[in-house]
């Protein structure tokens, strides 16, 4: 599904620059449930950031459901990232002025579903997330765990291959956390590859791969043995 | 074009413009006092070229009056300082000799003491012709004027201003088929008209030219002529033209600036016409400069707005909303805020307008009179209106898309 070799990216600071990844090689197969690890500048957002399309990589190549990326526009970014990508961030990003139902219902809208059909498959999806009292309240007037499954319905409405998670756990406690981790649980279970990155052991203990990244170079790569498994 | 139609397009424009309520409004304000201000500027220009044209409105405006006076110089044999009479042929001639007269009147004038009943006074009297009134467009109250029959038959008959009438006649008493003395002589009153408020002519009673010439024996004289040009024709070199015949005629040295005088109407209908020209050259810079202003306005909430939404547009594009689609529907919200302000303005200044002519514009002695826009006028200002917004709205759109989505998406 996701196929990176030899992955370079630096940013200019000034004169100089700073290269943040070194030459990563990742290949993650439909499916799968991977954790990204590192301490804060080891480069695991720019890595995300690359692998969601927000972000150009300089070198190296950078295979997406076997479509290789480069030079794209911006436009045709967004077609791919539409169809193909799911975001979850960690301070959620919803749309302050637009009720849970029509955030949801957004990226069915730049997909170009009809009105009546995107409010239809939005309703499924903050039922599936367990909101669907909750559909016409304003983000504001969710609380943050709330706030994060409206975000994961929101990444899932397109039937995406992919589903990013930047840190989405970052900003809720611990047991928000393991609800919405229980809620990426379920979604992978269901065949959907989850990407999350995270700084936490106990999150990245959760999923069933985790790669950790150091100074931009990949340091480890393992399947988890002694997956925790939430129970009720 | 399909996107226009789509309610889901409009929605997205009105949740944007919800929430943003203060500024929406005072950018609304903004264009709105712009067009505003046109539409009551361009109202009031035209109310006052309304009411120029109804003072002008009763006197051809592309006239000029001729008149005699003395000599200033010697010529073939004849001292200066010698009067010049102009005679009734001199007006045949003129006709014939210039190409472009419309219509020339010649006139004689005098004064006459009147007696009608127990009432008397002292009035000017002058000997016309029907033409006369096709020149100066007499507002008859009752009756006609002078015909041609009165001219061939000397009829003594008279035609009366108002207030000759008010001053020799009872309070809503016939007048129309009375008698009145003239110098002794009696008249009978065919009509009575109303003297215009701009130009007097300062006739109190016309008689029949024929019939004046007699009476006051003035032969072939004439006191002065009215000429008038047809629509293509210059006013000022007919006036040239003519002096330069009398001249001739009466052996008048050519440069001799006193023997004939003149004045011309056209001319200063014509100053008058650049004072209103002017006026609504300003008028529209005025108006103009202010939408700009308004639309500029716009632009720049619309450049903070966007700059606020900055992280909002991020999230858009990470779920997939082409660089063009953003763009589309900022400058949509342009062009809405605009055309909607714009359409407010209108309605607004065509208010202003309506009130300006109830409480101003009402009355003879009112400044301005039926104050109006033309409907292009005001499709012109809206199509301006609307590409001003659509320009305007390329920066902010531009804008909103120059940011990476990732830069925008960090933008808290």
């Amino acid at each position: 599904m996701i196929k990176i070799n030899n992955l370079h990216k630096s940013y200019p600071m000034g004169k100089d620059s700073l290269h943040v990844l070194k030459g990563i090689d990742l290949h993650i197969k439909e499916g799968e449930f991977v954790a990204i690890m590192g301490a804060s500048g080891s480069g695991k957002s720019t890595l995300l950031n690359i692998v969601g399309l927000l972000d150009e990589h300089d070198e190296g190549d950078y295979f997406l459901n076997g479509q290789k990326i480069e030079k794209l526009d911006e436009t045709k970014a967004a077609v791919l990232r539409n169809k193909f990508l799911g975001f979850v961030f960690q301070s959620f990003n919803l749309i302050a002025y637009k009720n849970a139902l029509e955030n949801v219902a957004l990226p069915l809208y730049y997909k170009g579903i009809a009105r009546k059909e995107r409010q239809k498959i939005a309703m499924d999806y903050l039922d599936k997330v367990g909101l669907k009292d909750w559909a016409k309240h304003l983000p504001n007037e969710l609380s943050g765990g709330q706030k994060q499954r409206v975000a994961i319905a929101r990444a899932l409405v397109t039937k995406p291959k992919v589903v990013l998670a930047d840190e989405p756990t970052g900003a809720l406690d611990s047991t928000t956390s393991e609800s919405v981790m229980e809620l990426l649980q379920e979604i992978n279970d269901e065949g959907m590859t989850v990407f999350v990155i995270t700084h936490e052991e106990d999150i990245a203990a959760q999923t069933d791969r985790i790669v950790r990244l150091k100074d931009g170079l990949i340091i480890s790569d393992e399947l988890v043995k002694n997956k925790v498994k939430i129970t009720e | 074009m399909r996107f226009l139609f789509d309610s889901d397009t409009w929605q997205e424009i009105f949740s944007g413009i919800k929430k943003n309520k203060t500024r929406t409004g005072i950018t609304i304000i903004g264009v709105m006092w712009g067009i505003f201000l046109l539409v009551v500027l361009l109202g009031a220009a035209k109310g006052i070229e309304n009411k120029f044209n109804s003072l002008f409105g009763d006197f051809a405006t592309n006239s000029v009056f001729i008149w005699s006076g003395q000599t200033s110089m010697p010529f073939k044999g004849f001292q200066e300082g010698r009067p010049v009479r102009l005679k009734l042929g001199d007006v045949e001639k003129i006709k014939n000799e210039i190409k472009g007269i419309d219509l020339i009147a010649p006139r004689s004038q005098g004064a006459g003491f009147v007696v009608r009943k127990f009432q008397s006074g002292n009035f000017s009297v002058s000997g016309d012709f029907p033409v006369l009134n096709k020149i100066q467009n007499k507002n008859m109250l009752s009756g006609r004027f002078i015909n041609v029959k009165d001219i061939k038959e000397k009829r003594k008959v008279c035609v009366i201003e108002e207030e000759i009438y008010k001053q020799l006649f009872e309070k809503n008493e016939e007048a129309i088929g009375e008698l009145i003395s003239i110098n002794g002589i009696n008249y009978k009153v065919v009509g009575i008209f109303k003297e215009s408020e701009t130009i007097r002519l300062g006739d109190n009673i016309h008689v029949p030219f024929t019939t004046f010439q007699q009476v006051y024996n003035r032969a072939d004289n004439i006191s002065w002529m009215i000429v008038t040009g047809n629509d293509s024709s210059d006013i000022e070199q007919i006036e040239k033209d003519a002096k330069l015949i009398l001249k001739n005629l009466h052996n008048v040295h050519p440069k001799d600036k006193r023997a004939f005088g003149g004045m011309n109407l056209g001319q200063m209908f014509q100053k008058v016409t650049e004072f209103l020209l002017g006026m609504q050259f300003l008028t529209w810079f005025v108006g103009i400069a202010t939408l700009i202003a308004g639309v500029f306005a716009i632009g720049n909430i619309l450049l903070i707005t966007v700059k606020e939404r900055t992280n909002e547009i991020g999230i858009r594009r990470a779920l997939g909303a082409k660089p063009w689609e953003i763009k589309r529907q900022i400058m949509l919200e342009a062009v809405f805020l605009t055309s909607f302000a714009g359409v407010l303005g209108i309605i607004l200044g065509g208010g202003a307008l309506m009130l300006i002519d109830t409480f101003i514009a009402q009355g003879p002695e009112a400044p301005l009179k039926n104050p109006t826009v033309d409907i292009p006028v005001i499709l012109i200002a809206a199509v301006t209106l609307v590409v001003l917004g659509t320009l305007i709205g390329l920066i902010p759109a531009h804008t909103a898309v120059s940011i990476k989505p990732i830069d925008a998406l960090r933008e808290e």
